[in-house]
């Protein structure tokens, strides 16, 4: 409707500042302002929220009175009893789960890459990546817990438990589980991160060079590739960090409670019934994201330092690195992370099943679909929204990143790495330290609580992990087959649709199966948002996780896992079949 | 006591007044008709504690007849914290946003009440437009005027009862403890066996003041508005000392708590505890139907009486359903509504009505309800001890806060 308007008005005093309009108007629905309006889409409300954390941060929030820029709120912050023990979590847990991570991705990667089960390991690890981190955090819960599936298929009989062992396993003080929760999630990531850095940096002939001068694998993969591949590799680490440090979902299942972590000590205090707790709130918000920075910089500092200490090391000659310990370590770890994964997703599915399941029974003593039948209605909803919400915000992401890409394409420039830096950002700022400030902006904006503000809140993160997905393979398609269309007499528009495009099926589908895939395990997003209003398969999880009765629990962490895993398979299987007299385009 | 009741009345009534006055709602369209045409079409937005599957799915109940009675679409939102919900109408009402309210109707009682009252976000009064408001049984179940102290003047719709209980489980627990001490007493000879979920959870809440009800050499001061520190740290003293010895013995001698009461009934029925708090007489028993805990389990109060209350709906001052929120709350209240929710095979939750008040079939399909093996008779369980004043138990959630080291 506006556009109309602007195009008449432009119509209308078309002879005075007509050339304006039109130019501005002309710019306005040109590819080449793609990157900026995305850029804006994006970044805008990031910004805008990290503003309005800042301000209550510093005391100025005038609904309750805060009409003065004042240290008060940090004051607060800094004498909570809670807070020194809750940093401390936090940041054990986070650097913990990164390091470990990394450490685990690079000694399977260096041991077994080029193997049969280095391939078999990586078609297993693509669904971990898939489902949503909180259905896994459930999943594991129900596993690993004192009376969950592990501890009653070894009791009584081997352990003597009559009843559960009187232990924290999950919500344990040290956040061990949370920590173990995350390094399931975030080593595939690195992995397969690792993985697509490989394949762009030649470091199959480097790799096959140092084993000719006599490298052990390990040894060879360490010194020869790891230098090349870690720049690509950063700025995923830091994403990892960066979430581990932040994440709310996960560790309302699993964290620490008495402290918890910062993010959920954050989260009280924003929807504690006492107002004043809101400056107290922004601050620890604004703490977190110095925590998040911190950790970064400390990070990189850490990296320059290990490579001065090991540039001796590298060059030093010796062929063997823990060969055997390594390859034999990283391959049972995996196995492990593989095994705690689909056991994660059955005792989840049985649960859903079941009736009546006593400790220590190893199994269900009476089934039923009373869990399922009952919350039809529920499930429909809530299954409904997160499938609208999460394919609309997946097509906007591709329709945007696809813009760009084609913008690149024809203009010949491709967006340096500050452009992948700033669509890094929502994934480095602590999702607590401004979607708050979101909520805000949406209720002045009046779009609070609408699918508007459901949309944009999770294309914010969506749009990252598509652009990431889908610039490679669209950078990289041969430009030889538009080149022919256009001599062909195709417009540059027919070339894009009927060429470009269709070739392209196979990663536009696969991109879009992300997207989805990230938008189903919003959660926080989705609470603010939402406004209550909206309810998702993961709000629902987690939200019941907390509440314990795991036959329904289980019942949404199921539906929340297959939806992704759904996509994904309709992704990899829809080429396959309108492709299938296809062979190249095929892809599988 | 009799001038501080005059004084509580004058208060209510004051208040009353002046929300008439204020609202000019309540004398110009209470033409029940008139409300329940202009509610039929409306779009219900209940936000309501979503906790148990059992208590959901009688809501979705409620949203069936609801559309088929009145043509009202009931949405219920689940809240895991109604705290959320004051936070929530407080925010709208700071940016402003005086109508079409993202909240209609609300699950609610004392503190969150005597919050969203103290700042004017709450819609009213209301209830006297409702018809079945008269068949509520305010002569006998006082808190069905009085929540937590705070006088309700209409504010908020009742929905049901609850007593303070324990569920345990037979075939584990041979003698029940009788008092707040004994369960001490109890929990040293059986260690690791009991816990109660951290506050702000209700129950661990309620808990909380059950134990200061019962520990408080004056338990009269609990019932005025807390003022001073010193009278605070006075009366609460016992409490802490009894926490102190208390949860060495506890499940994971008290370094840990589970976060909600449903957590509390998988510790329960796991066998990691032996006892679970409970705020509603007939729960054992519907969960021994749903499978959710062992045919084992019964219930148990304490001699001295327990604490009670009454849980109510409101409705927040900015609701553009109004209409259709005042329908389902007088819904809530009916005959049918009320007997659905007391049978353990749906709910299990005592019924706020003066059953003599109701006609001869529904005070027959009242009668009719088979309360359960686990449930307590009225006889049984024993006397009923008023809230505290909620100002007291803000300050203990965060005390206790402080002190256990969340």
């Amino acid at each position: 409707m506006r556009d109309q308007a602007h195009t008449k008005q432009s119509l209308n005093h078309g002879r005075t500042t007509g050339f304006l309009w039109s130019d501005a108007l002309g710019w306005l629905f040109s590819l080449r302002s793609m990157p900026v309006l995305t850029l804006l889409a994006f970044l805008g409300p990031v910004l805008a929220g990290l503003i309005s954390t800042l301000l209550p941060a510093f005391g100025y929030l005038p609904v309750i009175g805060g009409e003065e820029l004042s240290f008060k709120p940090w004051a607060e912050l800094f004498s909570h009893p809670a807070l020194p023990q809750a940093l401390f979590n936090t940041l054990t847990s986070g650097l913990a789960a990164t390091v470990i991570s990394l450490i685990l991705a690079i000694g399977f990667v260096s041991a077994w890459q080029g193997t049969k089960s280095f391939q078999r390991v990586r078609t297993i690890l693509a669904p971990i990546l898939a489902i949503p981190h909180s259905a896994l955090a459930i999943g594991l819960a129900f596993l690993i817990a004192p009376s969950g599936w592990i501890a009653r298929l070894v009791s009584p009989w081997a352990t003597g438990w009559e009843t559960p062992p009187d232990v924290a396993i999950i919500h344990d003080p040290n956040g061990l589980s949370l920590i173990l929760g995350l390094v399931i999630k975030e080593t595939p990531y690195l992995l397969l991160m690792m993985i697509a850095a490989l394949d762009q940096n030649e470091a199959n002939q480097r790799l096959c060079l140092a084993r000719t001068l006599g490298y052990k694998p390990v040894a060879a993969w360490i010194k020869a590739v790891l230098p090349v591949i870690y720049r690509q590799i950063r700025l995923p680490i830091f994403a990892v960090l960066a979430f581990s440090l932040s994440v709310v979902d996960v560790a309302l299942i699993l964290g620490p409670t008495a402290p918890p972590t910062l993010s959920i000590l954050v989260l009280r205090w924003f929807y504690d019934p006492d107002l004043s707790y809101r400056t107290l709130a922004a601050a620890g918000a604004v703490l977190q994201l110095l925590v998040v920075i911190g950790s970064i910089s400390m990070w990189r500092l850490g990296e320059v330092v290990l490579s001065n200490i090991s540039k001796q090391w590298l060059v030093n000659g010796r062929r063997d690195l823990f060969e055997g310990l390594v390859s034999a370590l990283s391959k049972w770890v995996m196995k492990l992370i593989i095994t705690a994964f689909f056991g994660s997703f059955a005792v989840i599915l049985v649960w859903s099943f079941t009736r009546r399941w006593r400790y220590p029974d190893a199994l269900p003593s009476v089934w039923s679909t009373q869990s399922w039948g009952s919350n039809l209605y529920n499930l429909f909803w809530s299954g409904g929204t997160t499938l609208a919400v999460g394919l609309a915000s997946s097509v906007i992401a591709i329709a945007l990143v696809v813009a760009c890409l084609e913008n690149e394409k024809r203009r010949g420039k491709t967006a340096g790495t500050g452009a992948l830096w700033l669509l890094y950002l929502p994934l480095m700022i602590p999702q607590v330290s401004f979607l708050f400030g979101v909520q805000i902006v949406t209720i002045r904006l009046g779009i609070d609580s609408s699918w508007l503000s459901m949309i944009w809140s999770h294309l914010l993160f969506v749009l990252p992990y598509v652009f990431l997905s889908l610039s490679d393979p669209y950078r990289c398609q041969d430009d030889r087959y538009v080149g022919i269309a256009l001599s062909l007499g195709a417009s540059p528009a027919r070339a894009f649709w009927r060429v470009r495009l269709p070739m392209l099926l196979r990663p536009l589908l696969f991109a879009l199966a992300v997207g989805f895939a990230v938008s189903v395990a919003q959660y926080l997003p989705t609470l603010f948002a939402g406004g209550g209003r909206f309810s998702t398969l993961t709000t629902e999880a987690v939200n019941m996780a907390a509440s314990g009765n795991r036959r329904v629990v289980g019942v949404y962490a199921l539906l929340q896992a297959l939806l992704p895993l759904l996509a994904f398979s309709a992704a990899l299987g829809l080429p396959a079949f309108i492709f299938r007299n296809r062979r190249s385009l095929r892809g599988i | 006591m009799v001038r501080k009741s005059i004084g509580l009345m004058a208060l209510a009534a004051g208040l009353f007044c002046s929300l008439i006055a204020q609202t000019g709602w309540a004398q110009s369209s209470d033409n029940w008709t008139d409300i329940k045409a202009r509610a039929e079409g409306q779009t219900l937005y209940w936000n309501a504690w979503g906790g148990s599957e059992r208590i959901n799915n009688y809501i979705s109940w409620v949203g069936k007849e609801l559309w088929d009675q009145y043509g009202i679409t009931l949405i219920h939102v689940k809240v895991t914290d109604t705290a959320d919900i004051v936070s929530r109408v407080l925010a709208e009402k700071t940016a402003g946003k005086d109508s079409n309210g993202s909240v209609d109707l609300v699950w609610i009682n004392g503190e969150n009440f005597a919050s969203m009252k103290k700042n004017g976000l709450l819609f009213g009064p209301f209830t006297q437009n409702l018809p079945n408001y008269a068949l509520v049984d305010v002569d006998n179940k006082a808190t069905t005027t009085v929540d937590f102290m705070v006088p309700v003047g209409g504010m908020e719709a009742p929905w049901g009862m609850a007593k303070f209980n324990f569920i345990y489980d037979s075939a584990r627990v041979k003698s029940t403890p009788n008092s707040i001490t004994e369960l001490l007493a109890w929990s040293e000879k059986h260690p690791g066996s009991f816990t109660y979920p951290s506050p702000p959870d209700f129950l661990g809440s309620t808990f909380l003041k059950q134990a200061l009800l019962e520990l408080a050499a004056d338990p009269t001061i609990l019932r005025a508005k807390v003022r001073k520190s010193t009278t605070f740290e006075s009366a609460t003293a016992p409490l802490w000392a009894y926490l102190d010895k208390l949860h060495p013995n506890l499940w994971r001698s008290g370094t840990q708590f589970p976060v909600s009461s449903a957590a509390q009934q998988q510790l329960l029925d796991d066998g990691e505890v032996n006892i679970q708090l409970s705020f509603n007489p007939g729960s054992a028993s519907s969960l021994i139907k749903s499978g959710e805990l062992s045919p084992n389990v019964r219930t148990f109060v304490f001699e001295k009486g327990t604490i009670g209350n009454t849980h109510f709906v409101a409705i927040p001052y900015n609701s553009s359903s109004k209409e259709a929120a005042m329908v389902a709350a007088d819904f809530l209240m009916s005959p049918k509504a009320q007997a659905r929710k007391q049978d353990p095979e749906y709910w299990g939750d005592d019924t706020v009505l003066a059953i003599d008040k109701l006609s001869a079939a529904d005070q027959k399909t009242f009668a009719a309800i088979e309360l359960g093996v686990a449930t307590l008779s009225p006889q049984e369980l024993g006397p009923t001890l008023l809230e505290p004043h909620p100002s007291w138990m803000e300050r203990i959630e965060k005390e206790w806060l402080k002190r256990y080291g969340q």
